[in-house]
C-alpha cells in the first residue's frame, strides 16, 4: 500500500530473508545478532501483543478509562528499541508499550497512569532513560531535541568511545508530521546538528485521518527537505528496524547530526479503546495488513533458522503469566491520596499549595461525625 | 562597584553575567541575542564574553525555543529563554503550559525544570501591534510557573538572578518602557526574596498596588496626590505568582481603601484577583471597594492612541478620588 521502491526490508511477510543492495550496509547489525537476541526480539514482541490484549479487557471491563492498543507495531518498537544502548535516552510518544518493557519499565505503570491514579507513573532516571509519554501529539519531538542539545553541549558526541557517546530517540505518529512542534524539532535539530534520531511509526491512521490526509509526499522524503538524512523501512519487520535504527543511531552518536526512519506499519486496534476504526476504514485493508503480521512473520523465520517447538510453547506461557500478572496487580491499585494534587506542582515550598492543601483537610475533616 | 546607576537593561546584563559565571549551567538561547546582543541589548556582550554555545542564537521559532529548553532543563541545563516581544509568545504558549508547567507535577517530583522565560512587555514606546501587550495573566492562571516583574534596576539586577537559581519555571516579564530610565543598583545588597512584594513609599490614606512600569507611575500619582494633601501608600507587587499578600494585606488593614493598577485589560486579570482575595481576606478593614485601573477590555491599540488605552497618573488619581468618595 505504501511501501515505494526505497522501503528497506530484510524479512519478507512470508519469513524469508530478503536480499537487496540497498540494504547490505545493514548486514553486519543483522548477522551480529545472537541466537538469544533473535528469541529475545520473538518473546518481547509476544508478551506485549498478550499484555497489551488484557490491558484492553482491564479497560473493557471497567477498570481502567481508557486503552491504547499497540497490537501490529511490535516489530518497528521492539526492533528500534533493541537497537538503543542503555544510556541513550528514548522521547515516546504513547503507544510504545514493548519500548518502555524493553527500556526497563514496569508496563504496569502504563495502565497506572491510563486508570487515572498518575499523569506520569515512572522516573525516567529509574527506567533505562525511557521519559514519560507525551499525549499532547509532536511536543515530545522538542523535548527530545532539547535533550540532545544538552548532550552535545555536554561533548559526549563523536569522541569514538562508544561507552559515552550519546544518542537520544524520540517517537511520534504519523500525524504527529502535521504539527508545527515536530517541524520545528527538525528545524532545531539540523541547526544544531543534533545526535537525535527520529523515529517515525506510520502506523496509516491518525484516529480517523488516514495518512494521505496528513501528506501527498511520503513522509521519509519530508525531512530531506529540512537537511535530514532519512530512511524507510518496513516496520513490520523486526531486523529491518533493529539494523536502520542501529545504524541511525551509530551515525548520531559519531556525530553525524539527525537522523530519520519511516516505520511503515499498521494499527490493527483501535487509536485507543475510545475508538471505532468500522465507521472510515475497511476491513479489506485491515486484512492486507494482518498477512504482513510482525510476529508470526518472524516466528516463521526463527523456525526456518531451527528453532524448536519447546521455545514457541515456554514464551505463550510466559506471556499468559505476564497479563495474568498485570491483571492481578491492576485490580490491587490503589488511587492516590487526595493531598498528592498539591504535592509536585512546584519543587519548593509554595504558599497557594499550603494554603490550598489545607482547605481541603479543614473541608474533609468537617465531616467527620456530621451528618 | 558597591552602588552604580544604570539602566534596567544594564543592570539585566549585568546580572545575567553574574548567573553565568556562578553556574556553568547558564545558558541563553533566543532570537537575535548573539552578536545583536536581542532587540533591546539585554544580551549585549554576553556571546562575546561567554561563546556561543552559552548564547545561542536560534531559529525563529518560539516553540521550538521553550520545547527545546525543556529538554535541555531535563540534561540539567539551567536554560534562560528570551521571547522577543510579549505579543510573540503565543506560539510557544502550548509548551509554556502543557508542558514546562506540569512536567515536574507529572514526574511527581522527580525532576526539576528551571527555565526562566524573559518577556519584555507593555506598553509607552509606540510600537506596532504585538509589540506593546500585557500577557502576564493568561500564565497567572497556569498552576506550575512562577511569575515576576521587577520595577526597578536593582530589583532586575537581583531578580534575574534569583529567577535563574529557581528550581521551577519562572516567567520574568521585563518593563520594557522601564529598560531604559536610570537607578542605582547596589552589588553588595544581600539580594531579596523573589516573591517579595514591598511597601516601596509610605502613606495612609489610600494603598495602590502595581508591577513592573505601572510602580513609577503610582509613584508618581503619590507624589502628586501629596501636594494636594492626600497620603498614598504604593506597593510594588514584584511577583504575579505567587502573590505576596502580607505586605498589601497590612496596608489595606491601616488605609481602609485600595487602588490596583496595571496596563492588562481589566477583566479576568491580576488586578481582579488582587481585588478578590482583598475583599475576602480584609473585608472588615475596607472603607470602599477595590477599585481597577487597567487598561480597556480591547485589543492593545495603534500606538497614536496607547496614551489614552494605559493607565497614566490622572486615571489613577480618579481611581483614588472616587475610593476615598465611599
Amino acid at each position: 500500500m505504501s511501501y515505494t521502491p526505497e522501503t528497506l526490508q530484510l524479512l519478507a511477510p512470508d519469513g524469508t530473508r530478503v536480499d537487496s543492495e540497498a540494504t547490505e550496509v545493514y548486514l553486519p547489525y543483522v548477522d551480529a545478532l545472537t541466537e538469544q537476541q533473535l528469541r529475545e526480539f520473538y518473546r518481547t514482541m509476544t508478551v506485549i501483543r498478550r499484555f497489551d490484549a488484557e490491558a484492553g479487557n482491564l479497560q473493557r471491563q471497567g477498570q481502567l478509562a481508557l486503552w491504547i492498543p499497540s497490537i501490529g507495531q511490535e516489530a518497528a518498537q521492539v526492533g528500534s528499541g533493541f537497537a538503543a544502548k542503555p544510556h541513550d535516552h528514548i522521547f515516546p510518544a504513547y503507544r510504545e508499550h514493548a519500548v518502555g518493557y524493553i527500556r526497563g519499565l514496569d508496563v504496569v505503570k502504563i495502565i497506572t497512569m491510563l486508570r487515572g491514579h498518575t499523569h506520569g507513573g515512572w522516573n525516567p532516571a529509574e527506567t533505562g532513560n525511557f521519559h514519560l509519554y507525551t499525549l499532547v501529539i509532536g511536543s515530545q519531538a522538542l523535548h527530545a531535541t532539547g535533550y540532545a542539545m544538552g548532550v552535545q553541549l555536554d561533548g559526549l558526541v563523536g569522541t569514538g568511545d562508544p561507552s559515552t557517546d550519546t544518542a537520544v530517540m524520540v517517537y511520534f505518529g504519523d500525524g504527529a508530521t502535521s504539527e508545527g512542534d515536530v517541524n520545528e524539532a527538525f528545524v532545531f535539530a539540523q541547526s544544531y546538528q543534533t545526535p537525535q534520531v527520529f523515529f517515525l511509526q506510520n502506523n496509516h491512521w491518525a484516529i480517523s485521518a488516514p495518512v494521505r490526509l496528513q501528506s501527498r509526499t511520503p513522509l521519509f522524503h519530508r525531512p530531506r527537505g529540512f537537511g535530514i538524512p532519512s530512511v524507510q523501512i518496513d516496520g513490520n519487520d523486526v531486523l529491518m528496524s533493529y539494523a536502520a535504527t542501529a545504524a541511525s543511531l551509530d551515525a548520531a552518536r559519531g556525530g553525524e547530526g539527525p537522523q530519520f526512519i519511516e516505520a511503515l506499519t499498521y494499527r490493527i486496534g483501535a487509536h485507543t479503546t475510545s475508538d471505532d476504526p468500522t465507521k472510515y476504514r475497511d476491513d479489506d485493508e485491515l486484512h492486507y495488513w494482518q498477512e504482513r503480521d510482525p510476529i508470526s512473520r518472524f516466528e516463521t523465520y526463527l523456525r526456518g533458522l531451527g528453532e524448536g517447538e519447546a521455545f514457541f510453547t515456554e514464551v505463550h506461557d510466559e506471556a499468559e503469566q505476564f497479563a495474568a500478572e498485570a491483571r492481578a496487580r491492576t485490580l490491587a491499585l490503589e488511587p492516590p491520596p487526595a493531598e498528592s494534587m498539591f504535592a509536585h506542582v512546584y519543587s519548593q515550598a509554595h504558599p497557594v499549595m499550603d494554603a490550598q492543601r489545607e482547605q481541603l483537610a479543614d473541608y474533609e475533616a468537617s465531616f467527620e461525625g456530621g451528618a | 562597584m558597591a552602588v552604580e546607576t544604570l539602566t534596567m537593561a544594564k543592570a539585566l546584563t549585568l546580572g545575567l553575567a553574574a548567573a553565568m559565571q556562578a553556574d556553568e549551567k547558564v545558558i541563553l538561547m533566543g532570537e537575535d541575542i548573539g552578536p545583536l546582543g536581542g532587540v533591546f541589548r539585554v544580551t549585549e556582550g554576553l556571546q562575546s564574553q561567554f561563546g556561543a554555545t552559552r548564547v545561542l542564537d536560534t531559529p525563529l521559532a518560539e516553540s521550538g525555543i521553550v520545547g527545546t529548553a525543556i529538554g535541555l532543563a531535563m540534561r540539567g541545563y539551567r536554560p534562560v529563554c528570551e521571547i522577543q516581544f510579549d505579543g510573540f509568545i503565543f506560539p510557544g504558549f502550548d509548551q509554556i503550559t502543557t508542558q514546562l508547567a506540569k512536567l515536574t507535577a507529572r514526574h511527581e517530583g522527580a525532576l526539576q525544570l528551571p527555565v526562566v522565560i524573559r518577556v519584555p512587555y507593555g506598553g509607552h514606546i509606540g510600537a506596532v501591534e504585538h509589540h506593546q501587550e500585557s500577557p502576564e495573566a493568561y500564565f497567572a492562571h497556569t498552576p506550575g510557573l512562577r511569575l515576576v516583574s521587577p520595577a526597578t534596576p536593582h530589583d532586575a539586577y537581583w531578580m534575574v538572578q534569583q529567577a535563574i537559581a529557581s528550581t521551577d519555571p519562572v516567567l520574568f516579564f521585563e518593563p520594557k518602557s522601564r529598560y531604559w530610565p536610570k537607578g542605582e543598583v547596589d552589588f553588595d545588597a544581600p539580594g531579596i526574596d523573589l516573591h517579595a512584594s514591598r511597601v516601596v513609599r509610605a502613606g495612609t490614606d489610600v494603598t495602590v498596588v502595581g508591577h513592573g512600569a505601572m510602580v513609577s507611575m503610582l509613584l508618581d500619582a503619590a507624589e502628586l496626590a501629596a501636594q494636594e494633601g492626600t497620603s498614598i501608600e504604593v506597593v510594588d507587587l514584584r511577583s504575579l505568582s505567587p502573590i505576596d499578600y502580607g505586605p498589601l494585606l497590612d496596608s489595606v488593614r491601616r488605609t481602609g481603601r485600595l487602588v490596583v493598577a496595571q496596563e492588562a485589560p481589566g477583566s479576568v486579570s491580576i488586578g481582579s484577583e488582587i481585588a478578590a482575595t482583598i475583599a475576602e481576606r480584609a473585608f472588615y478593614s475596607l472603607e470602599a471597594p477595590v477599585l481597577r485601573v487597567s487598561g480597556y477590555d480591547t485589543p492593545f491599540p495603534p500606538a497614536k492612541l496607547e496614551g489614552i488605552y494605559l493607565p497614566d497618573v490622572d486615571r489613577i488619581l480618579h481611581a483614588v478620588d472616587r475610593a476615598l468618595a465611599y
